[in-house]
């Protein structure tokens, strides 16, 4: 069985919002219509997104770290949102995992957002009906376009590689390997929804030095005898001391 | 949450009409068993059941304006078998059907004994309607509740006590509404529904404590370390990605201070609970109309502010990513 996801690489989201803007112009020039704004250029403004990017900080200064978190639905394996829905409307689809909306029979009475724990269903405040991440359903089959294209907005336009999607089933995918090898981690694993999505954790590159990797300890001139120590005034280069 | 006022009539004023109706045929089956010698008369049961009726319907309506597409609600009924939502919008008009004709049944008077049951007991059309719409009332109580309590993640809606306190508010309310009507319309009864509407106000009382009790000490399940997977105790939004507000920062917080709901919480006790019992016990020593219909009116403004409350109180854990606009 298929379950096409994303996996988020925070080690090397930069925050740029690219996945944003381009998951807001690809999903508002579709068929089902556009991705409502109210008052875009004004004081308050609103809208419809299928994709944010928040930013959190991680310490206290100066031992701080700035995570940037890209949050859209993480098609669920157990999504909480579709048995409650009255009417049918949400659904998950058998054949490759991902949880749509159909707008037609969605009667707009946000139960299915309450049921989200993650707050990634948001309701289309001119269309009436609740709307939410697709994996871009209508680009991955698309056989007209060229088969590197054929990824969710998000995932082509990210610059520094953070997103990556495919079938996290299949355990030799590039996704299934990374979360593999990179331990990837699902979020609020306490309430059981078994998000698809994965993240990539932060991770620095460290290198642990012994003090013995710094001072030989297996010498083999210290065996023979102790060397006088040079003195600190003097040069140090192996080839010029007397050791 | 935020607060929907849709919602909250939907649910208080259904309530109302489902008390009234169990009052009603709480009556009428006492009095089948010889325990309550008085009975109403063919109108007053018609009337009650009318009322009823036409508190049913003002929840409906009022559901109506929560939905962006009202004119698909037909299409709630599909899911019924994973739904609570949708078994409520099957059994909704269900018992309005059998309130109806409940109603229609005393006014045209239908009350040829059907069969016997043991020796004695004689049964007609109108007890058969009463008993289906009595467990229609309860399956209505309990699929009202679990639209709430099986929504795990809202931990202080998560509680069989959601279910209890809906059935005991609202009979409460629709007790405390019979006990009025009755002393307009059937005095005789006025003091049996009375004093029911005394007894459910407490248990509701206790119910609703109970879960304020609970709710008061629970502890969040969701934390910001497990919603963005870091670990670390000190972590601190810093942008939630837009500035303007949307959906998420719209739907899920009631926007009023703490204080403000404190007061909430202390003018619902008063109102649903204090205030009522006082005036149904007055109002039944004293047998003035006025008074038990004040103490209906008052309970049922109570239970406006409760059910606010019951919705605010609840903190869902989608509001972790949304702490800090930027």
């Amino acid at each position: 069985m298929t379950q096409l996801a994303l996996v988020i690489d925070l080690n090397v989201c930069v925050g740029c919002h690219a996945c944003v803007t381009n998951c807001k112009e690809w999903n508002t020039s579709g068929m089902a219509g556009p991705l409502s704004d109210f008052n875009p250029y004004g004081a308050e403004p609103t809208g419809t997104f299928l994709n944010r990017v928040q930013t959190f900080e991680v310490g206290t200064f100066p031992n701080t770290e700035t995570v940037h978190f890209p949050k859209s639905c993480l098609h669920c394996e157990e999504p909480p949102c579709v048995p409650v829905c009255p009417t049918g409307a949400s659904y998950k689809r058998k054949e490759d995992g991902i949880v749509l909306v159909d707008y037609d029979k969605c009667i707009g009475c946000k139960y299915c957002s309450w049921a989200c724990p993650y707050g990634v269903r948001e309701i289309d405040e001119k269309q009436k009906v609740m709307k939410k991440c697709t994996l871009c359903v209508d680009r991955i089959y698309d056989m007209g376009l060229p088969e590197k294209e054929r990824k969710p907005a998000c995932v082509l336009a990210c610059p520094t590689s953070a997103r990556l999607f495919g079938d996290v089933h299949d355990p030799e995918s590039a996704v299934s390997v990374a979360i593999r090898d990179s331990s990837g981690y699902p979020l609020m694993p306490e309430w059981g929804t078994k998000p698809s999505n994965h993240y990539l954790p932060r991770r620095k590159t460290q290198l642990r030095i012994h003090d013995d990797e710094l001072v030989r300890a297996d010498n083999p001139l210290k065996k023979e005898r102790l060397l006088p120590k040079p003195d600190k005034s003097e040069p140090s280069l192996d080839d010029v001391t007397s050791w | 949450m935020h607060p929907a006022f849709s919602v909250i009539f939907l649910t208080t004023l259904i309530g109302v009409g489902q008390g009234l109706f169990l009052a009603l045929y709480t009556g009428q089956v006492y009095a089948l068993f010889h325990v309550l010698s008085a009975e109403g008369d063919r109108q007053f049961y018609a009337v009650g059941s009318l009322i009823a009726l036409a508190f049913l319907i003002a929840g409906l309506v009022s559901s109506f304006f929560h939905l962006g597409h009202p004119e698909r609600a037909w299409r709630s009924a599909a899911q019924w078998r994973t739904s609570w939502l949708s078994r409520e919008v099957i059994v909704l008009p269900a018992f309005m059907a059998c309130v109806f004709g409940y109603g229609v049944a005393h006014y045209f008077g239908w009350n040829v004994p059907l069969f016997t049951l043991g020796e004695t007991l004689q049964v007609d059309l109108i007890m058969l309607i009463g008993a289906a719409g009595t467990l229609l009332c309860f399956a209505l109580f309990v699929s009202t509740g679990m639209i709430y309590a099986c929504l795990r993640f809202l931990q202080e809606w998560h509680t069989p006590l959601t279910v209890s306190n809906f059935i005991l508010l609202g009979g409460a309310s629709g007790f405390a509404l019979a006990a009025a009507f009755a002393a307009l319309a059937a005095p005789a009864l006025t003091g049996f529904y009375g004093k029911w509407a005394l007894i459910i106000t407490v248990l509701a009382f206790i119910s609703r404590t109970a879960s304020l009790v609970r709710n008061h000490k629970l502890k969040p399940k969701s934390t910001l370390q497990s919603a963005i997977g870091v670990r670390h105790k000190v972590i601190a939004q810093k942008s939630q990605g837009f500035m303007g507000g949307s959906f998420n920062t719209r739907e899920f917080f009631h926007g009023k201070s703490a204080s403000a709901l404190r007061s909430v919480k202390w003018l619902f006790i008063a109102l649903t609970f204090a205030l009522p019992f006082v005036l149904l016990a007055w109002g039944l020593s004293d047998n003035t109309a006025s008074l038990l219909l004040l103490a209906f009116l008052v309970q049922y403004a109570g239970l406006i502010a409760e059910r606010w409350f019951f919705f605010a109180q609840a903190n869902h854990p989608q509001n972790l990513y949304y702490q800090t606009i930027s």
